[in-house]
């Protein structure tokens, strides 16, 4: 207690709520940037689905994408419903190369 | 050809109204034909402000509606010749506005006046979009807040998806004392979480009470440290480079033991 008050008014205080209100705000803005639009989202799917069709046939009705935010981090899911794996991946992903 | 300013923030109360009135006082201070133009339709109070409210006879729906011209609905200001306010409609909401009808509206003032600067809502909503349809550039003001730094980093991102690239940040309300304790959000740590560039940091000044209440803009007053900000802004926004305003504070034990205990 008395540290505390010494500390203040010598100024080595590094406990303000400074770097709480920066620490919080970053945090916060982590989210809050995460929103993607439709568009962007769909563009995404359009794109997965492209590069994934190379290594194997999926469900393309049954592909979910979207971002998973928590307390720490935003992540970028996505469930994607296989239907077989291609044998001839080698071949087609050369060919496209 | 002349400029249009849209000076907006997302959150209410940090200052855009008091941004606006006296960014254009100190423009045409300097000599400049300026228009403000209050869009807070429903909320009017940029008019209060400027203590131009016993003149208002149409407003800005009467002129996008074509009741009046603009001219008519023009208010001169009472100190300069070459400041002129369009009010918002107080009766209406903000629906009564289109963003087609502002673009019409500031292409028009553009062609009279050598800078016109929008004083935005607050929110994003509709009334945010007509504010920045007709806008070439944008000023976003914050407080050294939380909350306020949040919604301005929204702002940012809708000004720049709806094509106004390079918004121009105004620090308002920082009190040089805290951030030295600690206790405030410094200029470098808005700028850098924000990531825009730095128009001006204006202090918190209890003299902007004063002028608001007199309904005078406080560039006019040659002591008020917020009026001192506001006329290197001023400066800034007509392309000249000006440094920042020194806002250090004394530092002396004395000091120290007097925040303490809470003495001012």
């Amino acid at each position: 207690m008395l540290w505390e008050l010494l500390y203040r008014v010598l100024g080595k205080d590094n406990s303000g709520s400074r770097s709480q209100a920066k620490d919080r705000l970053r945090l916060v803005l982590v989210h809050d940037r995460a929103t993607i639009s439709p568009y962007l989202m769909n563009r995404l799917k359009e794109d997965l689905v492209k590069v994934i069709s190379n290594y194997m046939v999926i469900n393309e009705e049954g592909l979910e994408v979207y971002l998973n935010q928590d307390e720490k981090e935003v992540a970028l899911m996505a469930s994607v419903p296989v239907k077989k794996i291609r044998r001839d991946y080698m071949e087609r992903t050369q060919s496209i190369s | 050809m002349g400029e249009t300013i849209v000076v907006t923030s997302g959150k209410g109360g940090v200052g855009k109204t008091t941004t606006t009135a006296n960014l254009g006082t100190a423009l045409a201070f300097a000599g400049f034909k300026v228009a403000l133009v209050d869009t807070d339709i429903g909320l009017r109070n940029l008019d209060v402000v400027m203590g131009l409210e016993n003149r208002i006879v149409y407003d800005i729906v009467d002129v996008t509606s074509g009741s009046c011209r603009i001219k008519q609905a023009l208010i001169k200001d009472k100190r300069f010749n070459s400041l002129h306010l369009l009010p918002a409609a107080q009766t209406k909401d903000k629906t009564a506005v289109s963003p087609d009808e502002m673009e019409v509206l500031c292409e028009e003032l553009r062609e009279e006046f050598d800078y016109t600067l929008i004083d935005c809502p607050a929110g994003i909503e509709q009334g945010f979009y007509n504010a920045i349809a007709g806008a070439d550039k944008a000023i976003v003001v914050t407080t050294p807040e939380v909350s306020a730094v949040r919604d301005a980093d929204r702002i940012i991102g809708l000004l720049e998806s709806s094509d106004l690239r390079n918004p121009k940040l105004i620090i308002n309300r920082i009190r040089p004392r805290m951030v030295k304790q600690g206790d405030m959000m410094d200029i470098e740590d808005i700028v850098d979480i924000l990531a825009i560039d730095l128009l001006g940091v204006v202090p918190e000044d209890e003299k902007i009470i004063v002028s608001t209440n007199r309904g005078e803009p406080a560039v006019m007053d040659g002591v008020s440290k917020a009026g001192e900000a506001y006329r290197r802004i001023a400066q800034r926004v007509r392309g000249e480079e000006v440094p920042l305003m020194n806002l250090d504070v004394s530092n002396s034990l004395m000091d120290k033991l007097k925040n303490l205990v809470g003495i001012r």
